[in-house]
């Protein structure tokens, strides 16, 4: 890339200059942590690395060996895909761009200090922290559910092995029987996603086992691409889904994993497989490093992503706040792209320029019925501001509902491509 | 234009008609008046024709019977690069074969097309094609059937001299759908595009002229001079 190659010469000129240099090699450079190898924190640490060349010093922190994207992972339910095919290995990131990767946990952050504390005891200093753990779950959210109940009632929204064992479970189901899903309040990761899973459930239904039924138990009034789902499953899964929202007890749950019951508003439903998706909040790290207010998110400066309790901190994707970009694989490797432009310009002398982002997700409701909703935003002061927008309209034909499942499969190569190299 | 393109070309094979198999071969592909219509997607990307120019792809006048990749004022991905240079020549049969499935013949390609499935419409493009390469004496005096004539801009904007660093951060956001490496499984390659017509691509697609709604978003929002910055780092991005 000849354009890359300029770039680099550049910067490290400019980085001898600026950092001066302590004794030990390694040291000369300053240093980035980045906790989180999704598709926030393995883009940041991508684009720092590759746009700087080699004059900042990049470490991943991630524990897993293979990251499974959360995106796509419905249709790996629905039959769409291999369950391999989510898989992404770290290794590029490494190899072509320089990335030390630190294969481990953080726990611990000490700000003042500038360190990163590592499960197996390994201590990392940086120069610009980046935080992007992805979400965790609020404690108590659902009734009766804590995380020792996920192998009978799993949440599979962190794709894996829960993941697998929901699929398991649906193909396990008795003929007939009832699948349930408890849907997250707001704010959660993919605000369509839980939708696009009744839709993919609901698809491996209909071939496997189709008198089964769908209940889907949803505090929210409303969500997102509310009028495609539900026209796409009055066409394809007829009388196959029942979603029993707030003015009927969608908000009043409880379940029952030994019993394999829910309650909704106090009346028993016996169910043969649940799905709870319970509420979210930053992942742990986020709250361990002080950065997260009582919303349970962390507020960011909408021009940087630098975290507003701390310009030397970014925080990145699901487990910020930053104002009206959902929570996406898309938005979170948008958000990357802006903090490792901050990032690079702060610690070497790259050109700052204005924060652009921008958010696109697809779902598929259906074999080759695609829909996308999307939008483009800028940083105000106060928030990321969405100005401009669309979605798909219901009653589109076949043939665009068909090409945009085939844009939505180029999309996954390109943003998997981008994020893991 | 792509009347008198039809006309031309129907005068064209009237007056090779008569003799020689290759010639028949041409009258047999299929029909080029029905092929016209067919070049239309085409032509977004490639022109034909006395007038026509290498563009996002490159030129088609004399396409059959020439060796792929082998006009050198046009940057081939290396996929066709290399077929060429292991000789593939195009033919009806080899056309045929990559009209039908561009990836599944050469991986690499950049030609952004999903391909044609209908035997019938791809015999009927081939015909059309087959037109323009006969005998290029014979090809008819017409305006190329395909200009890059939308959106009318201003002789400013397309002299603006992009940034290629401003570019090059601007483009994190293409790349979260457009691969660098060229390729394009449901989404179109925007690697190594002619400046000029990624200009005026994102400009059509800021006048709403193009149609696609996330296309139509995110040029939106962009000033002349980031499009001019992107279609400066795009433009000379390599593989």
């Amino acid at each position: 890339m000849t354009m890359r190659r300029r770039g680099f010469l550049g910067v490290l000129a400019a980085a001898g200059a600026v950092v001066g240099a302590p004794a030990l090699l390694g040291q000369t450079k300053p240093r980035v942590v980045v906790i989180g190898g999704g598709a926030g924190g393995a883009t940041c640490a991508r684009y720092i690395a590759k746009d700087s060349g080699d004059a900042i010093d990049v470490t991943l922190v991630e524990p897993s060996e293979v990251y499974y994207t959360c995106f796509f992972s419905n249709l790996y339910l629905g039959g769409f895909r291999e369950f391999e095919s989510l898989g992404h290995r770290y290794e590029k990131l490494a190899s072509e761009h320089g990335i030390t990767l630190a294969r481990d946990m953080a726990v611990a952050v000490d700000r003042d200090a500038g360190t990163v504390t590592l499960a197996g005891g390994e201590v990392l200093a940086y120069d610009r922290l980046v935080i992007a753990p992805g979400i965790d779950f609020v404690e108590g959210s659902v009734s009766g559910w804590d995380l020792s109940k996920a192998e009978i009632m799993p949440h599979a929204y962190k794709a894996g092995a829960q993941t697998r064992l929901l699929k398991a479970q649906v193909e396990a189901m008795p003929e007939g029987g009832t699948f349930c899903m408890v849907a997250p309040p707001n704010s959660y990761r993919c605000p369509p996603g839980p939708y696009e899973r009744v839709s993919m459930v609901a698809h491996l239904l209909m071939q496997r086992n189709p008198s089964a039924k769908i209940l889907v138990v949803d505090p929210k009034e409303k969500y997102s691409k509310q009028a495609l789902f539900e026209e796409g499953w009055q066409r394809h899964y007829v009388g196959m889904i029942t979603r029993i929202g707030p003015d009927f007890g969608g908000d009043k749950v409880e379940v029952r994993p030994e019993a394999m019951e829910v309650l909704i508003d106090g009346e028993v439903e016996r169910v043969d497989v649940c799905n709870v998706v319970p509420g979210q909040r930053a992942g742990a790290i986020a709250q361990a490093a002080g950065v997260t207010d009582d919303t349970g998110w962390a507020p960011v400066d909408p021009h940087s992503t630098a975290s507003r309790a701390d310009s030397k901190v970014f925080v990145l994707g699901d487990a910020s706040a930053q104002g009206d970009m959902p929570k996406s694989g898309f938005a979170a490797n948008s958000q990357a792209k802006v903090a490792a432009m901050v990032i690079r310009a702060e610690l070497t002398d790259s050109k700052a320029f204005p924060a652009k982002y921008s958010n696109t997700c697809w779902s598929l409701i259906a074999t080759d019925d695609g829909v996308k909703v999307g939008a483009s935003y800028e940083a105000t002061d106060e928030k990321i501001a969405s100005v401009d927008s669309f979605i798909s309209r219901t009653g589109e034909d076949v043939e665009l509902r068909r090409a945009t499942y085939g844009e939505s499969l180029g999309w996954y190569a390109g943003i998997t491509a981008d994020i893991f190299g | 234009m792509a009347g008198r393109g039809a006309h031309g070309l129907a005068l064209c094979l009237a007056l090779t008609g008569a003799p020689g198999a290759t010639v028949l071969r041409a009258a047999e592909i299929g029909d080029a008046e029905r092929g016209v219509e067919i070049w239309a997607e085409c032509a977004g990307c490639h022109e034909i024709g006395p007038k026509a120019e290498n563009g996002v792809g490159p030129k088609l006048n004399g396409v059959f019977g020439r060796r792929a990749a082998a006009l050198s004022d046009f940057d081939y991905s290396k996929s066709l690069t290399r077929a060429g240079r292991a000789g593939l020549t195009w033919t009806s049969e080899t056309l045929d074969a990559y009209v039908e499935n561009p990836r599944t013949f050469a991986s690499g390609t950049r030609m952004s097309y999903p391909g044609l499935k209908d035997e019938g419409k791809r015999a009927d493009l081939l015909a059309f094609l087959r037109g323009f390469s006969d005998r290029p004496r014979d090809i008819p005096e017409a305006e190329p059937t395909a200009r890059r004539s939308v959106p009318e801009l201003p002789p400013d904007i397309l002299a603006l001299k992009g940034d290629p660093a401003f570019g090059e951060y601007l483009a994190g956001e293409c790349q979260t759908c457009h691969r660098p490496d060229g390729a394009d499984d449901g989404i179109p390659s925007i690697t190594q595009w002619p400046e000029e017509s990624f200009v005026l691509a994102m400009h059509a697609y800021k006048q709403k002229l193009r149609p696609h709604p996330v296309m139509q978003m995110m040029a939106g929002r962009l000033a002349e001079d980031e499009i001019a910055a992107l279609a400066a780092y795009f433009a000379n991005l390599t593989e």
